[in-house]
């Protein structure tokens, strides 16, 4: 989810002649992440400090003189570069007073923009497309620069970036209403040219802002139709020949495609987040009619509006984002707004947290965002190619002998089950982490698919490994679990029960069914993981030494006998009692049934599906909950830490739910009649355990508030009573 | 019982000073003590601990170290004297200059015959032990630089001392120094500060155990000259060093308030060869351990948070008793208040001036536990600010109200007050020749004379009147004592007056008769407290061992009430109170009861009443409030104890029967200390 706080106002804006210009030509970050250099269309730039609202600084130039690109701050020199009438560099130091009297340098070609990034030095880009290094250039001023573009074509927008120690600068231009983009490299330095695909339209994209994700360049643009698209930029691509050929066009996808309300979209922007928002000024809220102006967050995997905000007056299509806050000019003021984008994730959607408490480090590994799954399926794209030939090429060096993912791919097709088995497991322990991310989800959905055709093709220790990876989940081959349970593969079933996060409740369900309606002595021969077994062996071993320590015998039934007519039928109750220090199930069926207990789940999709259970099914559960919650409770057995185990909370809501869905079904069967005795008195020894720990709260304010707090100044007269 | 109106006063600004110096005599089990102020307090650890003398200070008279020798005690300061206290008198015997700029440090040989200081110009000197003084006998050779600390070889031919960056070991018939050990100067600090040897210790085996301004406490090989072991305890300074007399423990005092024990034992079962390992921490200081002393089955130290801590060795101790309980001094045993009862005026006393307040008052009726409101706030209505360099030592306000006197070492100041309308005090001129300093001094309860108590356990006699004092007559016991007068108490009437001496003998004066009238029997411990009742003339004394008797003036017995309290016994729980009774007073409405206060608590006896034994539930208050009327006759005994006030340091029963209870919360003392060094803590 995303979040737009309150914000708050950083400077008033100048009005302009003409009402729809913004008054702010850029914005840039200083050194501090809490700086930010303000450079208004005129001729001042100003310093401010965001967080107290407050300009630190502001320099001029003289009436007449104009600045021409926004000021950027050289974090390497700690200086301040601006250009004014397009020619004149000026670069001056955070304690000078005076613009004027600051260095100047006067350069011989138009210049379009200084771009500074924070590792690097300052790049100048001129109006005819040619790149210097700031300080190249400055040393001298007067080299003639060459021109890249032609008279027609204009820069529209440009940025630039440092990645691995490489400056790259981006800019888009426009000819004959083609719109370009070129990327240009630095030392070395390379030229890329692409065409920006037309939109039906034939409409110039309104804004065009760029991010860097893993090393990797994202343009947004952003249509008049309200159509966000996304590219990426490919830097470490061959360079092209400019001239002769016709530029590639630029693969792009599409992001959103905003609700324009009336007619085609004016000023809007759009600047990306993080992987999965964008961050829109000057489109129309989708539920608040036709006005745009407003700034909103969206999520592009879901495509939906995470959170909204009207900002008062014009909006004039620019948005800045820095560290964790929006900058938006608007009607008369230049507003702050700061944001917080949370990663969803599976987990984040499903209603029980997955693996309450102490399971929390290991599970955080088979959390997969949605990003991952998403490209999983899609690995498309220059900058995907460009990933898939460097693993290529690294893992040729590794071995030539073995088979790559498509050739395993290949052979499970139509391969004998050993070899199929063998070559997966030698691909997977082999693998690279960043490879095996994507090819495990193929590789089960492939193995899972023959299973499924061919009856006698099934390879558990191959599947059992791919899960091992963790980077397996139920929705990426959504067929494993199902068929694990088809060919009563336990084993794997209880891996995936114990490393999938997003276990549908009717699969649960299903397997919760499956377990409880094998036979004991069908699982017994399974071999289950050591740890969940061994926790079971406690448990029943606690039991069978009596359930006592230091003489405590569990007084549940006791306790409630206090009730004169109850105090005949007490002796019948426990027997029942008695009886239950016997585990109901098979040992080997409760670490099946315990790992059920553990999995997530939220109670209303639940529900419906565990009505599925007949009679006998939901009684024979019920008694081993039963079982196990009177274990727990007795405090015979203190739980081992480092064992998986399901906790007090969760069978307690188990319980609740299964009596939920089968209420009516129990109270009707005769042999149900002792149980739910049994768990009347359970629960009412949770009443009585939660109102006890009442009134210890309430002693404990008293107590709190017993505490004379009375101050006692410099004299007072008081009564006391001795006695 | 019933309800009493309790003044709770809380304005008594007292501050005790921090202590810089401790001196043990092991042969009489007394420790001196010197604090900052330059005042010098003796402790008698044979008795509970008790503040038996104090000496009070001077103006720009500070002490740096302290030492007994023999039963005579000598102070060295940066004033550059030695002085030599008069414990009779209660007062500097003299002082001698040392020509040796100020002083440092001063110890006696083990011997006794000669004292050394440590001297600022690099000079060690060596003084004899005279009866009648100290005299200079020679200078060791002079060193460049401070001599800061000083520790004598038990054989006396050896001197150890702690300079800046190094210890020098002096060949004392030679006066040769004969060993230079270099002390490393601090780890991460800042090199070019110098390091302060703070503290050295020679022990018999020639092993030299020093602590230094670096945080670090080194062994070394005296023989040899070299390094043995450093232990680092601190990043500040380790200003204490004290070794114990059969020299297996050393421990040393830190500014982090740390007292770090270093045993000399075998490190592990088998090994036979013992050497010195850190044992144990102790944390009983809040600020800097400036003094510290080892007692063989304590450890006392002292330091800027000015209380006296008592850390018992508990494996010393085989069972539990008084000494093997963790004690903490922090007030004077000793009353720094006044009050006029009949004028309802409080006289506070501090080292450099007196305050007199008036208290308030309330018509309010209320329940107990209510507060009730003001009619009249409490009133400053003088301070008095002492002349000369010397501080007040004791101080006296006539329950009138009309008479105040105080005393210096050096001298008595008697004025007359005026207190109702306008403010007046005028000083008495010309008194008495013989008057010249008092240890302590009481008006008689109609005003018209005034005791001060002498040299020689005598006391003058003064009388009172509006146009002249006058020297009456000396009271001297017969006993001889050479003691100072601690406690001074007349009787109502007129008629007696008692008083108890550091030797623990209390004398009953016939004040008609000006004569002694008896001597009380001896007890072995102090009289803490002690007074005469208003209408039997019983005269009740409380000790520092909290022994209470009840003595007959008149028949010069002890009364029947007394000796079935003695043949019955004190109640465990009031024997093993941490602090003793300071003053006792009486009912005058009700003869029954009498009132008394130590630091933690009143107490009011009401001899009507059936005595507690061990048995009975001692602190019962709480038992009896939660009883009806009917039950609770038979649940009362005789010690009725409220702890609702705490840090007391005066109580008093007012003539209306209201009572003051004067509090000096440690909080509040602990609030005007300055900041201590300060130590990371988790999460900060």
């Amino acid at each position: 989810m995303a979040t737009l706080y309150e914000g708050f106002t950083l400077c008033g804006l100048l009005q302009t002649q003409n009402v729809s210009d913004s008054a702010i030509q850029g914005i840039e970050l200083d050194g501090d992440s809490d700086h930010v250099v303000v450079t208004d269309t005129t001729r001042s730039v100003t310093l401010y400090k965001v967080s107290d609202q407050k300009p630190l600084g502001n320099w001029t130039v003289k009436q007449g003189q104009s600045l021409t690109c926004p000021a950027v701050y050289n974090n390497q020199t700690k200086e301040y570069v601006v250009v004014s009438d397009k020619r004149v560099i000026r670069v001056w130091r955070n304690e000078d007073l005076n613009l004027d009297k600051a260095f100047k340098a006067t350069v011989s070609a138009d210049v379009w923009r200084v771009h500074s990034a924070l590792e690097g030095e300052p790049v100048v880009l001129f109006n005819r497309g040619a790149v210097r290094l700031l300080d190249a250039l400055l040393s001298a001023p007067q080299q003639t620069i060459e021109n890249v573009l032609s008279e027609e074509e204009i820069i529209r927008w440009s940025t630039n970036f440092v990645v691995e120690k490489q400056h790259f600068v981006l800019f888009t231009t426009e000819q004959k209403k083609m719109h370009f983009l070129y990327v240009q490299r630095l030392n070395p330095n390379t030229l890329h040219k692409y065409r920006l695909e037309r939109e039906d339209s034939g409409a110039p994209p309104l804004s065009v802002s760029a991010s860097l994700w893993d090393k990797r360049i994202n343009l947004l643009y952003m249509y008049p139709n309200g159509c966000v698209y996304q590219s990426a930029v490919a830097v470490w691509g061959q360079a092209a020949a400019l001239e002769d050929e016709e530029a590639p066009a630029l693969p792009r996808t599409l992001l959103l495609r905003l609700p324009v309300g009336e007619g085609e979209l004016g000023a809007a922007s759009a600047v990306a987040l993080d992987e999965a928002h964008v961050a829109v000024v000057g489109v129309p809220h989708p539920s608040a009619g036709t006005g745009k102006d407003f700034l909103c967050v969206w999520n592009t995997n879901f495509q939906t509006l995470q959170a909204g905000k009207e900002m008062a007056g014009r909006i004039y299509g620019q948005v800045w984002c820095y560290s964790g806050k929006l900058l938006v000019p608007h009607g008369k003021a230049l507003s702050v707004i700061p944001y917080d984008c949370q990663k969803s994730s599976l987990a984040s959607a499903l209603g029980k947290l997955w693996k309450c408490g102490k399971e929390e480090p290991r599970s955080s590994v088979a959390v997969p965002s949605w990003n991952s799954l998403l490209y999983e399926e899609q690995p498309q794209g220059p900058a995907r190619a460009v990933e898939t030939r460097r693993s290529k090429l690294s893992r040729k060096s590794q071995s030539v002998l073995a088979l790559t993912v498509d050739q395993v791919l290949e052979l499970i097709k139509t391969g004998p089950v050993e070899e199929v088995q063998r070559e997966v497991e030698a691909l997977v322990s082999r693998g690279d982490a960043q490879d095996l991310q994507t090819s495990v989800g193929q590789l089960a959905c492939q193995l899972v698919g023959r299973s499924q055709a061919e009856s006698a093709f099934y390879t558990p220790g191959a599947l059992a490994q791919l899960v091992h990876t963790q980077y397996l989940c139920h929705s990426v081959c959504p067929d494993l679990l199902l068929l694990a349970l088809e060919h009563k593969d336990y084993f794997l079933c209880q891996l995936c029960l114990q490393l999938f996060p997003d276990i549908p409740e009717v699969v649960t369900c299903a397997c919760l069914r499956a377990f409880i309606s094998v036979l004991d002595g069908d699982v017994e021969m399974v071999s289950l993981e050591p740890d969940s077994v061994s926790f079971m062996e406690g448990l029943v071993a606690a039991g069978a030494r009596g359930g006592q320590q230091n003489g405590f015998s569990p007084a549940l039934y006791d306790e409630d006998s206090c009730d004169a007519h109850h105090q005949p039928r007490l002796h019948q109750d426990k027997t029942p009692a008695v009886q239950l220090e016997a585990c109901p199930v098979g040992l080997h069926k409760a670490v099946l049934l315990n790992e059920v207990l553990q999995t997530p789940y939220s109670d209303s999709l639940l529900l419906p599906h565990l009505k599925d259970l007949n009679s006998q099914q939901v009684i024979l559960f019920l008694q081993y909950l039963q079982f196990l919650y009177l274990k727990y409770s007795q405090d015979a057995y203190t739980q081992m830490p480092g064992l998986r185990s399901p906790t007090m909370t969760q069978i307690i809501d188990w319980v609740c739910l299964v009596l939920d869905a089968h209420f009516m079904v129990l109270v009707m069967a005769p042999d149900a009649k002792g149980l739910l005795k049994n768990l009347h008195f359970f629960v009412k020894s949770q009443v009585r355990l939660f109102s006890e720990l009442g009134k210890i709260e309430d002693s404990f304010k008293e107590l709190h508030r017993m505490k004379p707090s009375k101050d006692i100044g410099q004299y007072s007269i008081e009564v006391i009573e001795l006695f | 019982m019933g309800e009493f109106k309790v003044h709770r006063v809380r304005f008594f600004e007292y501050m005790p000073t921090a202590i810089r110096a401790m001196s043990f005599n092991a042969h009489t089990e007394r420790l001196a003590l010197a604090r900052v102020d330059g005042s010098v307090e003796v402790f008698n650890f044979a008795d509970r601990y008790f503040q038996e003398k104090v000496i009070p200070g001077k103006d720009a008279h500070s002490i740096e170290a302290l030492c007994w020798v023999g039963g005579r005690l000598f102070s060295a300061g940066l004033h550059g004297e030695i002085t030599e206290y008069d414990l009779e008198n209660l007062r500097p015997k003299y002082s001698l200059e040392a020509y040796g700029g100020p002083i440092w440090t001063i110890i006696s040989n083990p011997q006794g015959t000669h004292v050394a200081i440590g001297c600022e110009d690099g000079t060690v000197k060596l003084f004899e032990v005279l009866a009648e003084g100290v005299q200079f006998e020679r200078n060791l050779d002079r060193q460049k630089g401070r001599i800061i600390s000083l520790s004598w070889h038990p054989s006396g031919t050896r001197i150890a001392a702690g300079m800046m960056d190094m210890i020098r070991v002096f060949d004392v018939l030679t006066g040769h120094a004969i060993q230079r050990l270099l002390v490393d100067r601090s780890v991460g600090g800042c090199k070019s500060r110098e390091t302060v040897v703070w503290t050295v210790v020679f022990l018999s085996d020639h092993t030299i155990f020093s602590s230094d301004s670096a945080g670090k406490v080194q062994v070394w090989d005296g023989h040899t000259g070299t390094l043995v072991k450093t232990h680092q305890l601190t990043k500040w300074d380790v200003l204490a060093l004290s070794v114990s007399k059969d020299e297996s423990s050393v421990v040393a005092g830190t500014s982090e308030g740390t007292v770090v024990q270093f045993q000399f034992i075998a490190p592990n079962l088998q090994q036979q060869e013992k050497e010195w390992v850190r044992t144990r921490t102790f944390k009983n200081h809040t600020h800097d351990v400036r003094a510290l002393v080892e007692i063989g089955t304590a450890i006392v130290s002292g330091g800027m948070d000015t209380q006296l801590v008592v850390r018992p060795l508990l494996e010393k101790f085989e069972e539990k008793c008084f000494a093997s309980g963790l004690r903490r001094i922090h007030f004077p045993h000793r009353n720094l208040v006044s009050c006029a009862q009949k004028a309802r005026l409080l006289l506070l006393q501090f080292p450099g001036q007196l305050e007199l307040w008036r208290l308030g008052e309330s018509d309010g009726h209320g329940k107990p536990g209510d507060i009730l409101p003001l009619k009249t706030k409490p009133e400053k209505l003088l301070y008095l600010k002492r002349k000369g360099k010397d501080h007040i030592c004791c101080s006296a306000l006539s329950s009138c109200g009309g008479w105040l006197a105080y005393s210096t070492v050096s001298s008595v100041r008697l004025y007359r007050l005026q207190t109702d309308n306008n403010i007046s005090i005028t000083k008495v001129p010309k008194l008495p020749k013989v008057l010249r300093s008092a240890h302590q001094l009481c008006f008689s309860s109609e005003s018209s004379y005034l005791f001060a108590a002498s040299s020689q356990s005598s006391v003058l006699v003064i009388s009172l009147n509006q146009s002249e004092c006058k020297y009456v007559h000396t009271l001297k016991p017969k006993s001889g004592s050479r003691q100072p007068i601690h406690l001074m108490t007349t009787s109502v009437d007129g008629k007696w007056l008692a008083t108890a001496n550091s030797d623990c003998e209390v004398h009953v004066y016939n004040l008609q008769k000006l004569e002694l009238h008896c001597m009380v029997p001896m007890y072995s411990s102090c009289p803490s407290a002690m007074g005469i009742h208003p209408t039997t003339n019983n005269l009740t004394m409380v000790h520092a061992d909290q022994q209470i008797f009840e003595f007959s003036i008149a028949e010069k017995q002890y009364t029947v009430w007394s000796r079935k309290l003695q043949m019955q016994g004190l109640h465990n729980l009031w024997l093993n109170r941490d602090t003793p009774v300071t003053h006792v007073t009486f009912n005058p409405k009700n003869p029954d009861q009498i009132l008394l206060h130590d630091m933690y608590m009143f107490c009011i006896i009401d001899q009507s009443l059936p005595l507690p034994d061990q048995k009975t539930q001692f602190y019962n208050q709480m038992t009896l409030r939660s009883l009806s009327e009917q039950e609770r006759p038979s649940h009362l005994h005789a010690f009725k104890v409220c702890k609702s006030f705490q840090d007391l340091m005066c109580m008093r029963l007012l003539d209306d029967q209201s009572l003051v209870v004067v509090e000096r919360p440690l909080m509040a003392i602990n609030s005007q200390l300055p900041a201590p060094v300060r130590q990371k803590k988790f999460a900060t």
